[in-house]
């Protein structure tokens, strides 16, 4: 019977089934403590068994609660992929954008109204591959925004492709022999691009990417959290890792906390270390900063 | 304070370019968003706004490319306040993306495009009237669009105005296809006194959030009412095909066939409402001129010359033109004895003048491929030739 009514589940589902969908989750999981701060009645979710993002969306959520914001003025933003569908489930004001531009999205909203608190959550090949040119120009900027780049090295929803940031040697469905292009560093990009808050944990570590995206939504200013995460269907089973879990043990060999450093050297290559920590955390006025000095100036001529 | 500077409004008389008078007419709309990229012929808009908007409390942001600025625009009015872009054909590319994405998602706001020679980089100080079609059918799927083509300075003040208010009442990026001739001219124009300036605000839900559905209109509506960010309604909002609650559905049709037709009704079924035209010295004529913008103005000489030559010709210029006025061009058909189109492109809205000519009567294309306005000799010979007349060696 359970069973009967979990196939009645589908990932896209109309309003009527939306309804009875809603009252299976209340027979099935009973009433979880951050329900409030979810969509429930969208519940169960896209993902594949072992994605990290469920654990990605949990510490943005309580780091949400623990930064003590309030939660009507904040604004989730994504771009396109499986990250991109985490505005999707959250109970907040929430932009599902185009591939890649969520951060010019962003950017919109917190300067049109800065008492928003904008938080773009989205993928690698979303925010650093189509959207390179937006993460580079916002973290130039230093706008005030928080930028949360899940990284699982692929294309997962298109089914396992190869992106800007696919390890050389990595085996993806566009790079059957193996990549042979070199990869971007997220955090090396936001560092060079001018972000004052970059910090990388993978999903394993999830307490302290809690910590992590606390202090940078409290940051003002441009702020990358970097979140390495399993994708077991596209990225894992070609690389040894068949089940999320067996990520989460590489992560747990390969993982070096080593806060503070240097950016440009925490590359992640096949089978090395994965540098994890917080590298940048430095002062500098921010674009609204930038702004307010410009009208002070022409107020006084 | 008056209430013109509170608002901002210059009220006076001017000698003014056409892309600053835009600049002017967004601002007394109330637009306090700007996001651009430099391009040629749109940049003083842009260099307008970035001096004016920080004097009246907005923000000018010059962002990376033409996909940022529609984005930023988009996200600007969702946090709910009026936003405008310029751009010209290749930015216009670019930014089809993202209009799509303003339709999809039914954000206000507006997106200049001063027109210019194409295809691609083409003719980047000289005048073209080739992005009539991509107006209308740039951005990928099924959708209409309000598309307005001013044909004088004072007429880019006024119809960015309206431009404003028509995105505000509808829900959607409206468009102000101008070009290179009218950004670029300088000529009197007026700008009213405030309290003479009729602004349209969004409608704002009337329900509290718990009751708010997105993508509900009201009963007998077809526009539904926007809550913004940061006012407790937690709405979500996608560019995928969603239901009433804003939520993605994409497994069959189901929402689709409602969403894409609302889409197109909230245009199509107010057509009347939305639809300008102007009438000159139509009453008697045997052929009508049927052009916009600069082309618009091309055939003013030409229809001179053929009424001082006898042939009973006036002009029907296009004010909006998408949605198109089918109905008065059909109806001007069944007067004439033919139409002739004068366009900076080889062929464009002749098409839609052909299909809602309907047969009545033969349609005339005067193309012009770009990088000058028309020989108005030319015109003067497509006039003869739809009254019939011989035509000259």
């Amino acid at each position: 019977m359970e069973q009967l009514k979990m196939e009645s589940y589908r990932t896209d589902k109309t309003l009527e089934e939306h309804g009875e969908a809603e009252g299976l989750i209340k027979e099935i999981h009973g009433v979880h403590p951050m329900d409030y701060l979810l969509r429930t009645e969208r519940l169960p979710h896209i993902w594949c068994p072992g994605c990290g993002l469920g654990t990605a969306m949990t510490c943005l959520l309580n780091a949400l609660v623990k930064a003590e914001l309030d939660l009507d003025k904040v604004c989730v933003v994504s771009g396109i992929g499986c990250t991109g569908r985490v505005p999707g489930y959250v109970r907040l004001d929430s932009f599902h954008t185009t591939h890649g531009r969520a951060i010019p999205f962003a950017t919109g909203l917190k300067l049109a109204n800065p008492e928003l608190q904008v938080v773009v959550i989205s993928g690698d090949g979303d925010l650093v591959t189509i959207g390179g040119n937006h993460f580079i120009h916002a973290a130039r900027r230093n706008m005030d925004i928080t930028v949360i780049c899940v990284n699982n090295f692929n294309y997962g929803m298109t089914g396992g492709q190869a992106g800007a940031t696919t390890p050389i040697g990595g085996y993806t469905t566009t790079t059957p022999y193996g990549n042979y292009e070199y990869p971007f560093n997220v955090s090396a990009l936001a560092a060079a691009s001018g972000a004052v808050y970059v910090a990388r944990w993978t999903v394993l570590h999830a307490r302290r990417l809690e910590r992590s995206i606390v202090e940078a939504l409290l940051k003002p200013g441009f702020s990358l959290v970097e979140v390495i995460s399993p994708c077991p269907t596209g990225f894992g089973r070609r690389h040894r890792q068949r089940e999320g879990i067996d990520t989460l043990r590489y992560y747990r060999e390969h993982g070096v906390i080593r806060h503070g450093t240097d950016p440009r050297e925490t590359d992640i290559a096949l089978g090395g270390a994965i540098i994890e920590g917080k590298f940048v955390d430095i002062e500098k006025p921010t674009f609204l900063e930038q702004h307010a000095r410009m009208l002070e100036h022409i107020a006084g001529k | 304070m008056s209430e013109a500077e509170a608002r901002g409004i210059l009220s006076g008389v001017f000698f003014m370019q056409g892309d600053i008078a835009c600049a002017e007419g967004a601002i007394c709309a109330g637009c306090r968003f700007f996001a651009g990229y430099p391009i040629t012929p749109a940049t003083e808009v842009a260099q307008r706004m970035s001096e004016r908007l920080p004097t009246v409390g907005g923000i000018y942001i010059q962002m990376e490319d033409e996909l940022a600025s529609m984005n930023a625009v988009l996200g600007a009015s969702w946090a709910g306040v009026k936003a405008m872009t310029a751009t010209s054909g290749p930015g216009f590319s670019l930014m089809m993306e993202n209009l799509g994405l303003g339709v999809m998602m039914e954000t206000p706001c507006v997106l200049v495009n001063v027109q210019r020679g194409g295809p691609s980089t083409g003719l980047p100080t000289l005048v073209g009237q080739g992005d009539m079609m991509q107006a209308r059918w740039g951005s990928h799927g099924d959708y209409s669009i309000i598309a307005l083509a001013p044909s004088s300075p004072q007429e880019l003040f006024d119809l960015t105005i309206h431009a404003f208010n028509l995105s505000e009442l509808y829900r959607l990026p409206v468009l102000v296809m101008t070009d290179a001739e009218v950004g670029h001219m300088t000529e009197k124009v007026v700008i009213p006194p405030a309290e003479e300036i009729e602004i349209v605000e969004r409608r704002k839900p009337t329900v509290p959030p718990e009751e708010y559905l997105p993508y509900r209109p009201e009963p007998g509506e077809l526009v539904p009412p926007m809550a913004i960010a940061g006012q407790g309604y937690r709405f979500h909002t996608t560019g995928l095909t969603h239901d009433e609650r804003g939520y993605p559905s994409t497994a069959d049709d189901s929402a689709q066939w409602p969403l894409v037709q609302r889409l197109i009704d909230k245009i199509e079924k107010n057509r009347a409402k939305i639809i300008r035209v102007e009438y000159d010295h139509l009453d008697d004529a045997e052929v009508a001129v049927v052009s916009y913008g600069i082309s618009a103005r091309t055939a003013v000489w030409p229809i001179q010359m053929a009424r001082e030559e006898g042939i009973k010709v006036g002009l029907l210029r296009l004010v909006t033109v998408w949605p198109f006025p089918d109905e008065q061009i059909y109806e001007l058909a069944g007067h004439v004895r033919g139409i002739v189109v004068p366009e900076i492109n080889m062929g464009q809205i002749v098409r839609e003048v052909q299909r809602s000519a309907a047969g009545r009567v033969p349609v005339f294309s005067v193309p012009h491929p770009g990088g000058g306005i028309h020989n108005p000799h030319k015109v003067l010979q497509a006039i003869r030739q739809a009254a019939g007349r011989k035509l000259e060696e």
